[in-house]
């Protein structure tokens, strides 16, 4: 399973971005031999609008399964949905950490976006 | 001539001088409430309505039949108000800026536009003044469709008072474009200084002839008079700051009535932007009221 967790770090020490559209990189993280890539999102972070669509569209192209993050929209959950992309939301923890709630079965996949556009 | 009534700072007095200026005038006048997030105009002119117009603007529909999952039209569109998914196309209406490029570009054509309702126009008449009021559906979150539709009630020959928009972003600069001239109506406070800079400088961007208003003045030397001076903008109005005005806004009553001294320097703002069109000097000084 390929996990993409929103992060403003570069490792699994740094903490779940609460961003999802605007968060700086992604880091993914390849469940089945533990290593991971960074994916930069800079693009969306400096887009007028429709972040949270391009970066749903973007983590749907790159296939990953699930998503780990603090909060996402409803325009992002909506492509993320269809896409069939599980979506986990947490906040203030580590990577490392978040990946060992989800390994858990702690975190349980949202049924619809925990915040409204725009909400920063 | 059109002329916009805008502001960068919002609550300047925007609607107070429109209002005022179209009741000063001698002959037939259009009144345009561009300020279509919060249309208030008819308050203080309380025109006869004679009927409501939708106003639309146009959005992709997908044919999931035709539709290849190709991709062109989320690549094509900027404001990534439409992606594909697969074979599935998402389409997000309220990003939409209908340009119209997924519905040229769509190798199968399963993209159409098809009109959506983003607002209503209110049209009516008060003696002299014919008046049309722009308002943006509760839940848009783009104004400036519903601003062209407004503005295409300008006369065609005559005078046309556009109330414009606050800010100096695209709801702004969509009401302005379509005027002639403009006068900026600010008031003399730091905050209303700094959006005026702003308004100035996009107004000069576009290239329209423009004087200033200020309107809660004492008359004397203050920022904003010294700003245009510096600049070398005309000041073409100044309100005194009086409890009166403040009342009779709270009572939806026009400025007219209870400054009837401000009547020529109201009816001189047209002429004076005419000559500002013109490229001729402004025979008087700036006017000003103590």
């Amino acid at each position: 399973m390929e996990i993409a967790i929103t992060t403003a770090g570069y490792d699994l020490d740094a903490m779940v971005d609460t961003r999802f559209g605007r968060a700086p990189r992604f880091l993914i993280y390849y469940s089945k031999t533990g290593a991971f890539t960074v994916k930069e999102n800079t693009q969306n972070l400096n887009a007028a609008q429709g972040a949270g669509i391009q970066t749903a569209m973007h983590l749907a192209n790159a296939k990953v399964d699930a998503v780990i993050t603090g909060n996402c929209g409803p325009k992002a959950f909506a492509v993320l949905d269809a896409a069939k992309i599980k979506v986990y939301t947490c906040a203030g923890c580590s990577l490392a950490h978040a990946l060992e709630l989800l390994k858990k079965g702690e975190l349980k996949p949202a049924e619809k976006a925990n915040v409204e556009g725009h909400w920063a | 001539m059109k002329i916009a009534i805008a502001s960068g700072k919002g609550g300047t007095g925007k609607t107070t001088i429109s209002c005022a200026l179209a009741l000063a005038m001698p002959g037939e006048v259009t009144l345009l409430d561009c300020d279509v997030e919060e249309p208030n105009a008819h308050f203080f002119i309380q025109p006869v309505i004679e009927r409501m117009e939708k106003t639309c603007s146009l959005v992709p529909e997908v044919d999931a039949d035709k539709c290849t999952g190709c991709g062109e039209c989320g690549r094509v569109c900027q404001f990534s108000a439409i992606i594909s998914l697969g074979k599935k196309a998402m389409v997000f209406n309220e990003l939409c800026h209908s340009c119209g490029a997924c519905a040229r570009i769509c190798p199968t054509g399963a993209v159409s536009e098809t009109a959506k309702k983003n607002g209503m126009l209110t049209i009516g008449r008060k003696g002299r003044i014919r008046f049309v009021s722009g308002r943006l559906d509760v839940g848009q979150a783009m104004s400036p469709p519903v601003i062209r539709e407004t503005l295409k009630y300008a006369a065609k020959d005559g005078l046309t008072i556009v109330d414009c928009p606050p800010g100096t972003s695209c709801p702004y600069v969509t009401a302005v474009k379509g005027c002639d001239a403009a006068l900026l109506v600010t008031e003399p406070t730091p905050f209303g200084l700094h959006d005026l800079k702003l308004a100035v400088a996009t107004i000069r961007e576009l290239d329209i002839p423009f004087g200033v208003a200020v309107n809660r003045t004492n008359g004397e030397k203050n920022l904003i008079s010294e700003y245009c001076e510096t600049e070398g903008i005309p000041l073409l109005l100044q309100i005194p700051e009086d409890r009166r005005v403040a009342e009779a806004y709270s009572r939806g009553q026009v400025l007219n009535k209870v400054m009837p001294e401000l009547h020529d320097a109201l009816v001189s703002i047209p002429e004076n932007l005419q000559q500002l069109i013109e490229g001729r000097p402004l025979q008087e000084g700036p006017v000003v009221l103590i």
